[in-house]
């Protein structure tokens, strides 16, 4: 089945987009390999060219670069550190996270569309992490955004899709391709995002401490695969009961 | 100099007053802060929660939590990969100086104390730094003892500045200064600033520290927030545990934290666990000041819960194997390589230490440490911009 996921012009065969800020940097490899997958987020403040564990000696060179902006408390902040990435040799890509709050770390939508605006203009393909917040992800969508990634749960908790109807609105209003990131705990929970319509998942703490990393990469990208085929297949009816009257309440019509 | 010339709620000239009311705060909370009141059913019911009330805090904190130490270190081991995932940063610490105009009765620094002094030149802080530097580390902590005289901020500026060129992370652990003195040292390159307030009670402050401008209880207490207040990134937390009864210190120190971080919700928080050694019976004679290997784990598992995302460091004067197995458990950051004394990782020394090292490993064999207990060593986890 060819269903690419496309993120400004470039086409990606995986749904699946693996975080690595969590990992021992030996394992990474190992999760990119069994999740299959394309895309690989990396904190640019964990690049340390030359230096000692530098993250990036870490990735395979066929996979994409997503670097973030964490660290980055202001859009100002966020767009000096994507233009450092872009210097580094990172790529395009830009993961936007611009976070304010250091107990619950919720992105600030509004410093975020700035930062997104400006990157836009200055040619990055920008992804902004954000609250999935309607009218935020509108803004978004104006400033330039390549995509949009709303978070599913507070980051770090596993908690998996506590902001669904929300998202939903999202993938049913804005024409950017959907990915949740964030929050998901659990293969069974990428799974359910993606028969929502979403178009990718990002994870990383799910991943990075499960007791078997290459496994669990496996696990999410068949769950994400799954999720996928069935939103592509249409859902099955659902009965609800009580909600199939034997004598329906449109019979006495005629024609 | 004479002998308890300013009261301890009094200031210096020179010294800023901010207005704050997280001192009120954090003292009326601490008096009022009885550990001997709390159950084991109250440690139970605070450790089936996932968000800890000031109260469960205290009830973690408790004697009664003695017997819950595992099941505390399996949650806080939870809590401390869900928001640090395998990370272990690691920093090593250089005195640039150690002369001292305070007389602390605890500390080997005291101005009394007829010890080597020294205040590295900047040509020899370079060196230091570029020595460290080449063991591939990337966060240094700058340090001084207590003297405006001897180590004054300009001089303390000029060694961040030299700090920041060989390193992506500087912190200073120096006495308190105003808000325009941490803005001016933050823009010569440092971020993160911790400042130790040793005791929370103030009767106990009063009888430890005779004189000199650390006397000044209130300008110590505020120096966090003038920190933050003056650009600075983070700021770190802790008191010197068995100086006074500890449980009541380390509740005052998480709660310090824990309104700064409610005030400031961008500032990086950090604590330290820095304790005085118990000595020969001192479990019997002085319990609220015995401080052994268990209770320094419970504070710090305290601190985890409390806070799940704040950092937590852990100093090499704890002994190896402690500190093996305290990282991915509640601390999330290690010194390595470590000297205390004035200079001493490129030259000799060039002052005496503050206090002696029990785990004297060079960087790379803390490295290969954490490697082998799973985790993964971060030296870099910050871009100045």
């Amino acid at each position: 089945m060819h269903d690419p996921l496309i993120i400004g012009g470039h086409k990606f065969k995986s749904r699946f987009i693996l975080g690595s800020g969590k990992f021992s940097l030996e394992l990474i490899s190992a999760a990119i390999e069994h999740a299959e997958a394309e895309m690989i987020t990396v904190a640019l403040r964990r690049a340390n060219p030359g230096g000692k564990e530098n993250i990036l000696d870490y990735i395979p060179k066929h996979v994409t670069l997503l670097p973030n902006t964490s660290g980055a408390r202001t859009a100002e902040e966020a767009v000096r550190i994507a233009r450092l990435s872009r210097e580094l040799g990172c790529g395009d890509f830009i993961k936007l996270e611009v976070i304010r709050d250091s107990k619950y770390l919720l992105p600030d939508n509004y410093e975020t569309a700035k930062a997104t605006e400006i990157l836009a203009k200055e040619g990055f393909i920008v992804m902004p992490y954000m609250y999935p917040d309607l009218y935020a992800a509108r803004d978004m969508v104006n400033a330039g955004a390549a995509a949009v990634m709303p978070l599913g749960a507070p980051i770090g908790s596993n908690r998996g899709l506590l902001t669904k109807e929300f998202i939903q609105i999202l993938v049913d209003e804005i024409d950017l391709p959907i990915i949740v990131d964030a929050g998901i705990g659990r293969p069974s929970q990428a799974c359910e995002a993606m028969e929502l319509g979403v178009d990718a998942i990002m994870a990383n703490t799910a991943i990075a401490t499960s007791g078997d990393v290459a496994l669990m990469a496996k696990a999410f990208k068949h769950a994400i695969e799954a999720g996928r085929a069935a939103y592509l297949a249409g859902l099955g009816r659902v009965l609800e009961s009580g909600a199939e009257a034997s004598s329906p309440l449109t019979g006495f019509l005629e024609e | 100099m004479n002998r308890k010339e300013t009261g301890v709620l009094d200031y210096s000239d020179g010294m800023e007053i901010i207005r704050s009311e997280i001192m009120e705060k954090v003292l009326t909370a601490m008096n009022q802060y009885d550990y001997r009141l709390y159950t084991e059913r109250d440690v139970e019911k605070a450790l089936r929660k996932e968000k800890l009330t000031i109260d469960d805090y205290g009830a973690i904190l408790s004697p009664a939590a003695g017997k819950y130490l595992e099941h505390m270190a399996r949650k806080a081991q939870a809590q401390t990969r869900k928001y640090f995932g395998n990370s272990v940063s690691l920093f090593t610490p250089l005195y640039i100086a150690n002369f001292c105009e305070n007389e602390c009765t605890y500390c080997g620094f005291k101005a009394t104390n007829r010890i080597q002094r020294a205040v590295l030149s900047l040509d020899e802080a370079e060196k230091e730094l570029k020595a460290i530097a080449a063991t591939g580390l990337e966060e240094i902590l700058l340090l001084t003892g207590e003297s405006r005289f001897k180590s004054d901020v300009e001089y303390i500026g000029e060694v961040v500045k030299l700090a920041a060129k060989h390193f992506s992370t500087v912190g200073i652990e120096i006495y308190p200064v105003n808000t325009d003195e941490y803005a001016y040292l933050h823009e010569c390159g440092a971020d993160f600033v911790a400042v130790y307030q040793e005791t929370y009670n103030i009767q106990k402050y009063e009888q430890v520290h005779l004189w000199g401008s650390k006397r000044s209880f209130p300008y110590r207490f505020h120096a966090q927030e003038r920190a933050l207040l003056g650009g600075m990134r983070g700021v770190s937390f802790g008191a010197l545990l068995g100086l006074d009864d500890f449980r009541k210190d380390a509740f005052a120190a998480g709660l310090h934290a824990y309104y700064i971080q409610k005030k400031y919700p961008h500032a990086e928080i950090n604590f330290s666990v820095p304790r005085l050694r118990p000595y020969i019976n001192n479990r019997e004679k002085n319990p609220s000041g015995h401080v052994g290997e268990r209770e320094l784990l419970q504070v710090m598992l305290a601190y985890r819960l409390f806070m799940p995302f704040a950092g937590i460091t852990i100093s090499t004067r704890e002994r190896a194997k402690f500190r093996d197995h305290v990282i991915g458990l509640a601390a999330t950051k290690i010194s390595a390589g470590v000297r205390v004394t004035v200079g001493g990782y490129f030259d000799e020394q060039k002052g005496d230490h503050q206090f002696e090292i029990a785990d004297r490993r060079t960087v790379a064999e803390i490295h290969d440490m954490i490697i082998s207990r799973g985790l993964q060593p971060v030296y870099t986890d910050y871009i100045r911009v």
